[in-house]
């Protein structure tokens, strides 16, 4: 993991097409260019603001009209594919949540998500991630091999309420951006993808609890965790990874101890 | 040559965020808890030895500022407490029929309460065993 090289220098480029509005708002924008000197850099830019504009207007209008070169992720702009995380004045948010009036008339600071690599000005690699998220097997795991044919698999609505909440996550990483325990441990699993394991572990169709148990139940799994609970404030989607490591430490305990008082079946 | 870029954790990360200063006061005053018990331990191992040598530990901590000092960590020991008792729903949600009790009442009921019951039994025996 690379780290920064001093403190990020200032500079700015100028607008110069059609008048501006009366009104504008700063951005002041975190650049990294992967190959340019590898020095970190933050540029101001001056955009017009408009009381209904998110963060993401604002950058798609950089990008459009004053600087093509500003490298982020988006997509939907409605808060539901979760790609435009970013720390907008120090916290992790969607930009296209953060609407420009909550900080008007003051300048914005537009960094990338803390704690990742970054590939380029606010774009960061999410390889890492990915991987961690595949070793806790997010997906139904069945002992049978039941095809389609065989029907659908029954669930009551008490049974989907008991992990619906942490279906709704949309990988956005913003939890990831908030927990300095992912700064400190760059093993850590992290949030959200211990709260998409326990997702499955809660969901009465799934039977892989016992596979997911070694992946959980590690030092860089739900026991990294010292319980801070900003993962839990920042999520966009009030999913509670917070919540759901500490009932995943509760249940890995419990397995534990039938393990060690059952052994002949305890699992 | 491409070069990466990664934002380090600070030594005062702490500081950044109003929940990460909430969260190290927690943890920070889990030091005033243990202080706390080994004072407790005093009192139990002065009791063992006879009154004599238990009055001579409330005499040690009469003066003013070891009574200041024990307020402190006596505050400090009820807002580790108090700060765990309102975690508890989240790491052991509680339910009726069903249905999700709200995390205000479910840490009066799983921490508060109990803890109130406690105290009160405590106090109940010291004074009818002092007469």
């Amino acid at each position: 993991m690379s780290r920064p090289m001093g403190r990020p220098s200032q500079s700015s480029i100028r607008y110069s097409g059609p008048p501006m509005p009366a009104e504008t708002i700063t951005l002041d924008v975190f650049r990294f260019q992967p190959d340019g000197d590898g020095k970190t850099t933050f540029q101001k830019y001056d955009v017009p603001y408009h009381e209904h504009w998110v963060v993401l207007d604002a950058l798609n209008w950089i990008k459009d009209e004053v600087d093509g070169t500003l490298t982020y992720r988006w997509s939907c702009r409605m808060g539901v594919c979760g790609s435009c995380g970013m720390m907008v004045d120090g916290v992790p948010k969607l930009s296209c949540a953060a609407f420009l009036k909550d900080y008007y008339p003051r300048a914005i600071r537009i960094e990338p998500l803390t704690y990742f690599t970054v590939e380029r000005d606010l774009m960061i690699d999410q390889e890492g991630f990915l991987g961690k998220l595949k070793s806790i097997k997010p997906w139904l795991i069945r002992d049978d091999d039941q095809t389609p044919d065989g029907g659908e698999y029954l669930q009551t609505p008490d049974q989907l309420a008991s992990y619906k909440q942490y279906s709704m996550c949309i990988n956005c990483l913003l939890c990831y951006a908030a927990c300095p325990v992912v700064g400190a441990e760059e093993d850590f699993i992290g949030p959200a993808a211990i709260a998409l394991a326990q997702r499955y572990n809660l969901d009465s169709r799934d039977q892989g609890a016992a596979q997911r148990a070694d992946a959980l139940g590690a030092e860089e799994g739900v026991w990294g965790c010292t319980f801070v609970g900003e993962c839990s404030e920042v999520c966009p989607k009030n999913v509670d990874p917070a919540g759901a490591i500490q009932r995943a430490k509760v249940d890995s305990v419990k397995t534990w101890y039938k393990k060690l008082l059952m052994p002949w079946g305890g699992s | 040559m491409k070069r990466r870029y990664c934002t380090p954790l600070g030594p005062t990360w702490f500081l950044g965020r109003a929940g990460y200063r909430r969260f190290m006061a927690r943890e920070a005053t889990a030091f005033a808890m243990a202080a706390f018990l080994v004072y407790l331990l005093f009192l139990l191992r002065g009791l063992g030895r006879g009154y004599h040598d238990y009055l001579e530990i409330i005499e040690l901590t009469k003066n003013p500022i070891a009574v200041f000092v024990l307020s402190l960590i006596f505050g400090a020991v009820l807002y580790h407490s108090f700060t765990w008792f309102n975690l508890t729903p989240k790491i052991m949600p509680m339910y009726v029929a069903e249905e999700k009790v709200p995390d205000f009442w479910a840490a009066i009921l799983m921490g508060y309460l109990p803890w109130a019951a406690v105290t009160a039994v405590v106090l109940w025996g010291v004074l009818w065993w002092s007469g």
